[in-house]
């Protein structure tokens, strides 16, 4: 179409581009100039108590991606019909609460910061748990 | 059945297979989905946008030819649109930045219809335009948003849009107004062009295929993010992956995660050859990027070719002594 013309409004334009370009590949000066952090995803510590429990209400894998419905639904529960067992599908009986006492997901996974934050952090998820609910390790 | 729209929807659902049969596949044709493709899809876009542009840049524009949606400035005491017909470069920002964050000149899209007794009348038709900002706006939020699995630390900005954007704290994982936005505007853009006859006219498969693309790429992720479940760790690493430019596959993060992916990177590489292109297009409109100074500065149309002129001091210099003979009146003897 338009073989060495002058380009019309030259410096604007390449001001224009030089900016297109700086913005797609926004990430990538992001992490070479500024950040450099660690990009490999954090690996989950499991507690003692939870390494010798073998395994949580559900599988690993359904635990991954489906603990946040399981702890919507188990709030919703509890709350508003009272109920405080969970039964899992393979006929285990559980206490249904996030934070109080042993028998909980935090009376077994201990570390706050190592179990949960690391990853909801990592994923720039920040979960309203907290809102309400109080990490037990922190209240002493 | 109508073709255009047909084809453009067969051509995605070709996609989505193509995508799900790579995904299931094995390593090797993930990391083609997930690496090699979209660092392809992006150079193709950076390439291709950057010449299509300065292309635009090097064809001239004869005249100057805003629009004018007011009155133009001319003596001190007429009242004149500093906006809607700029005669200053302010002007032409302000005009510029309406139009490109709120779409102002679709705002005034207007209906012909015909009510009682006959009276013709122009009516003001506003979907097309609550439509058209709902879906560049939720876009714009969506694709801000992605920059979480883009970046870590995660940026201030970025996890403040994102708690704006889930303020209404509706589930777990907690929805993102944006996403289901985007979704319902870009499935009302595609109803609308297929149930208005006028619309369905003029629409060509060009202007479904996109639709149709955008839809499977709201469409699987909102699977992604609140149905059937990926690992969102392990989708963060790719990314990063690819960011560091130390590309690598994370196994087991699910196959719709892939049919994402392929779909954004098909979006971005076809995205410099299709109308798509208004987004670089927008700022080099001759009708909005101008001052209106017509009556004020001289402009010259760029294709003049030199035109050899005789003027009238180089023609008595030629004739003078002629025109001398003859008695005709010269200016210097």
């Amino acid at each position: 179409m338009s073989k060495n013309k002058k380009m019309y409004n030259r410096n604007i334009i390449v001001a224009g581009l030089i900016l297109f370009i700086a913005l797609i590949t926004f990430p990538v000066w992001n992490y070479y100039v500024f950040s450099g952090e660690t990009s490999t995803a954090p690996e989950i510590k499991l507690s003692e108590k939870a390494k010798a429990a073998k395994e949580c209400v559900r599988s690993k894998e359904y635990m991954k991606t489906e603990h946040m419905q399981l702890l919507d639904v188990w709030r919703d529960t509890v709350v508003r019909e009272a109920k405080r067992v969970y039964v899992s599908p393979n006929g285990k009986s559980y206490n249904m609460s996030l934070s109080s006492g042993d028998n909980s997901c935090l009376g077994c996974h201990v570390d706050k910061a190592e179990f949960c934050d690391k990853c909801h952090n990592y994923a720039s998820v920040s979960p309203y748990c907290w809102d309400c609910h109080i990490d037990p390790k922190e209240k002493k | 059945m109508n073709v255009r729209y047909m084809y453009s929807l067969i051509a995605v659902i070709v996609l989505f297979l193509l995508a799900y049969a790579g995904a299931e596949a094995g390593v090797w044709s993930q990391y083609i989905l997930g690496v090699v493709i979209p660092y392809l899809a992006i150079l193709v876009f950076v390439v291709f946008f950057i010449r299509r542009i300065v292309g635009w840049a090097k064809s001239p524009v004869p005249f100057r030819i805003p629009t004018t949606c007011g009155q133009q400035k001319t003596l001190p005491w007429i009242k004149s649109s500093w906006l809607d017909n700029p005669s200053s470069r302010l002007g032409v920002i302000a005009r510029m930045f309406l139009e490109i964050v709120f779409f102002r000149s679709l705002f005034r899209n207007t209906k012909f219809a015909v009510k009682d007794q006959n009276k013709p009348f122009y009516a003001l038709e506003l979907w097309l335009w609550v439509g058209a900002l709902a879906f560049h706006m939720a876009f714009f939020t969506v694709v801000a948003r992605h920059l979480r699995f883009f970046t870590q630390p995660v940026l201030f900005p970025i996890s403040l849009l994102e708690n704006i954007d889930s303020f209404f704290q509706v589930g777990l994982p907690g929805v993102f107004i944006s996403g289901v936005v985007l979704f319902a505007a870009v499935t009302f853009l595609l109803i609308r062009r297929v149930l208005i006859p006028q619309v369905r006219y003029i629409s060509l498969a060009s202007d479904y295929f996109p639709l149709f693309l955008i839809f499977g790429i709201a469409f699987s992720g909102l699977l992604m993010r609140y149905f059937s479940k990926v690992d969102v760790v392990g989708v963060k690493e790719m990314a990063m992956g690819l960011v560091t430019l130390h590309p690598h596959i994370v196994e087991g993060v699910g196959a719709i995660f892939y049919v994402h992916v392929f779909f954004v990177s098909i979006l971005l590489a076809y995205f410099p050859f299709s109308k798509l292109m208004h987004l670089g297009g927008i700022f080099l409109s001759p009708t909005r990027n101008m001052v209106n100074n017509n009556r004020a500065v001289r402009h010259i149309n760029p294709w003049n070719y030199p035109v050899e002129v005789h003027t009238y001091e180089e023609y008595e210099e030629e004739f003078r002594d002629k025109m001398i003979e003859a008695g005709l009146p010269v200016e210097k003897e």
